[in-house]
């Protein structure tokens, strides 16, 4: 039997082969007995190379098996007093306990009513034990979930369960103890998984019948978008139950989450069948029509300082003007900063970058493609414009000002600034924290912007170091390769030579890694000095003026910080000496210094 | 019990494999050609709509990672989409998760399908059909709203 591959599949399939076991089992005691032991095997070997989340999915099948009368239920409740008392452990990770109790509290929905019925007494102490374990961690939406599923009696609905129809055979099957099982201790080389953030929109008490919403890896995401295009599709005759939406505050989860996810849809097909699809009464959470807003439009803005110069400008790039004709146009336009222009001509000119970059965005806007064009064929205008970091932020929020009804275009539009070096990834974290932007701050769009900022970041000072260890292996292969020349003539000066351009090489890509890894380092001390602002300025704002802190936007801000932490755990682990002492130090409100806390508590 | 041929299908990655077409218009060897599917970033995609949008296929195919760029095929005479485009990604692993959860599924309410492309080329974009569209498109006889209607030759009669 190919276990193995088995094992890999989705929980939803869990049931079906455990059932297939379990009637295998019932025919054939060795079997079972064997198949078993395979599975504990396997189970070991997981936890030895970090396979966690396969870890879970086999103990998991193994719960299962009990339900399919091939394991001995007491024998089970065992295995998981030995995963318990991994909290009793010292000197480890927390993060190490953390999953062992993860391991055991998601096993429960499949076996929970099992276990109690064979050995309730030791269960009830198992998650008494958990419970004083878990005060405030990350597992607390699991925790409610598996306290609330005793309260009705284990009573779980939504686990499809083969095996009953099966009872009949099984029940006559005669069962195997798992052999006793020890969690592999903790090595310097053990890395436990983060907690996965999981962005829950609904409250429990919405719900309480509902499956467990599955978490935010990529492909299982891109299912339930799909999913929700269709329910939403089809769902929309059900109002009442979605109409308390209108009613609410905009920002709170419900309307949020519907304008959100109308604005996926409208990404997916266009603009008009969303307006067709949705009710009237939706309409407040439809979103924008995704249209360029070009400021010199028409002749009503001839006032508009700049306004002569994109007249001039669009002229001369429909007529396919090169970089330098588009530089002697702008020349003529004043930096309103300055009394005088400067000798040089390009110091900082908020004006310049607004006429030029509305201009061109306006003329490319047809589609994605005629965009990057513009953006290519007037890079070097963009560069020069953008030299400043000034430069870079005004350039960003031009690109908004034009695009502030289309975010995916955006989106876009700054990933390839950033790809092609018009702006850094530090401008754009300092812009998306601007005031300009305080209004979207919010939306999902600017998260997805950040995210993949960040993302492309870190790709980076991989990719150089990559470069980095490939040339220092070159230059090992051919140190070996002369060594092993059994050559006379060797002359230490030839050798010098043939190593030379390789260490030449090797010394900037050393250079280029640390530079790298200083901007890198950069990125992450802004984005939480800026969130470290913003933050403050709201909880002294609630505290001066005596109102709650925990509005919508306080509570999605700082659970955005905390998804920063989790998110980016594994680099940010190396700055955790700066962030203390420079950034989350004790004079911080207690609020947000209690993220950094629980954060330092994960890695310890 | 089970062969080791049935356990082998249990661990194939088929949505990765090459498909059987091969580009007759390829400059080199089926090998040459073979080579760069088997390393390819860049995906064919087919059975688009003609009023299917650049940002609708980035929306769609950003989901498996990010995209290089996306080219949309074009009737040679019109100029205008005519019901395909190369999408290229930057990591090849992005491609093959693409083949695995984008392929068959549907954008435009219409089951769009990928394939493996050797890279795009200057006048690849342009359909290969003697009226300027793709070659499917001369042909068939059903009706296709999202396609201009009927085939080609259809229409001519």
């Amino acid at each position: 039997m190919s276990r193995r591959r088995h094992s890999d599949d989705s929980d939803e399939k869990l049931t079906v082969y455990t059932t297939l076991v379990g009637l295998l089992n019932a025919r054939n005691y060795n079997f079972g007995g064997e198949f078993v032991e395979a599975m504990i095997r396997q189970l070991k070997e997981c936890l030895k190379v970090n396979m966690y989340n396969q870890a879970v999915h086999l103990v998991r099948f193994l719960s299962d098996l009990v339900n399919c009368h091939v394991i001995a239920a007491p024998s089970m409740v065992a295995m998981f007093e030995n995963f318990v008392s991994v909290t009793q452990e010292e000197d480890v990770p927390q993060v190490r306990c953390d999953w062992y109790i993860f391991a055991f509290l998601s096993s429960l929905p499949w076996v929970g009513k099992e276990l109690y019925e064979k050995k309730d007494a030791e269960m009830d102490r198992l998650l008494s034990q958990t419970e004083s374990y878990l005060n405030s961690r990350y597992l607390d939406c699991l925790w409610s979930q598996i306290q609330k599923l005793k309260k009705d009696r284990w009573q779980e609905r939504h686990i499809l369960r083969p095996y009953l129809a099966f009872d009949s055979i099984l029940c006559e099957a005669l069962q195997h103890n798992l052999p006793p099982f020890t969690p592999p201790p903790h090595t310097e080389d053990s890395v436990y998984p983060m907690p996965r953030v999981i962005f829950r929109m609904f409250d429990y008490t919405d719900d309480p019948e509902g499956p467990v919403m599955p978490g935010s890896h990529s492909v299982e995401r891109f299912v339930i978008e799909e999913n929700l295009h269709c329910i939403i599709k089809s769902h929309w005759k059900e109002r009442k139950t979605w109409s308390d939406c209108l009613t609410q505050d905009l920002e709170k989860p419900k309307p949020k989450f519907v304008r959100e996810v109308l604005e996926k849809c409208m990404r997916l097909s266009y603009h008009q069948r969303i307006i067709d699809l949705v009710p009237a009464s939706f309409s407040v959470l439809s979103p924008a029509n995704p249209v360029c807003m070009y400021k010199y439009a028409d002749e009503s803005n001839r006032s508009l300082p700049g306004y002569t110069v994109a007249l001039c400008l669009t002229i001369a790039i429909k007529n396919k003007a090169s970089n330098d004709e588009i530089f002697g146009i702008l020349k003529d336009v004043p930096n309103p900063n300055q009394e005088d222009d400067d000798d040089e001509g390009f110091s900082f000119n908020p004006l310049k970058i607004e006429v030029f970059v509305q201009t061109l965005l306006h003329l490319a806007a047809k589609s994605f493609s005629h965009s990057f064009s513009a953006l290519a064929k007037f890079h070097e205008v963009f560069k020069t414009l953008a030299e400043s970091d000034e430069g870079k932020l005004h350039v960003l929020r031009v690109v908004y000002e034009v695009w502030k009804n289309h975010p995916q275009m955006i989106a876009v539009l700054v990933d390839k600034m950033i790809r092609t070096q018009i702006v850094d990834c530090a401008a754009v974290a300092n812009w998306i924290f601007s005031s300009e932007l305080a209004h979207d701050f919010t939306r999902f769009y600017i998260w997805e912007i950040l995210h993949s900022t960040i993302r492309k970041m870190n790709k980076h000072v991989l990719k150089i170091h990559k470069e980095l260890e490939d040339t220092k292996a070159r230059l090992a292969r051919q140190h070996k390769r002369r060594d092993s020349d059994d050559d006379d003539d060797d002359d230490d000066r030839s050798t010098d030579r043939e190593d030379g351009p390789l260490e030449e090489q090797i010394e900037r890509l050393q250079e280029k890694v640390e530079s790298a890894q200083s901007e890198q380092k950069n990125l992450f001390l802004v984005i939480f000095q800026r969130f470290i602002m913003l933050l403050t300025e709201h909880l002294v704002r609630c505290e001066t003026g005596g109102i709650d802190v925990f509005t919508p936007w306080y509570k999605s801000c700082i659970e955005r910080l905390q998804q920063i932490f989790l998110q980016h755990h594994q680099i940010i682990q190396q700055y955790m000496v700066t962030l203390e002492n420079l950034l989350f130090t004790a004079e911080l409100d207690h609020h947000i210094l209690a993220v950094f806390q629980q954060f330092c508590a994960l890695q310890a | 019990m089970c062969s080791a041929d049935t356990l082998s299908v249990l661990r194939s990655d088929s949505y990765v494999d090459l498909s059987q077409y091969r580009d007759q218009h390829f400059r080199g060897t089926r090998y040459d050609q073979e080579r760069l599917l088997r390393k390819s970033c860049t995906l064919y995609v087919g059975n688009l709509s003609f009023y299917t949008t650049e940002e609708q296929i980035h929306e769609l195919f950003g989901k498996s990672g990010d995209i290089k760029k996306v080219i949309m095929g074009l009737d040679k005479v019109k100029k205008t989409p005519c019901g395909f485009c190369f999408v290229e990604y930057y990591a090849r692993g992005d491609a093959e998760n693409a083949m695995r959860y984008i392929n068959g599924t549907r954008l435009d309410d219409r089951i769009i399908r990928t394939d493996w492309d050797a890279g795009f080329k200057e006048g690849r974009q342009y359909g290969r059909g003697r009226s300027g569209g793709q070659v499917r498109d001369e042909y068939r006889q059903d009706y296709d709203a999202g396609r201009g209607g009927y085939g080609k030759n259809v229409q001519c009669q």
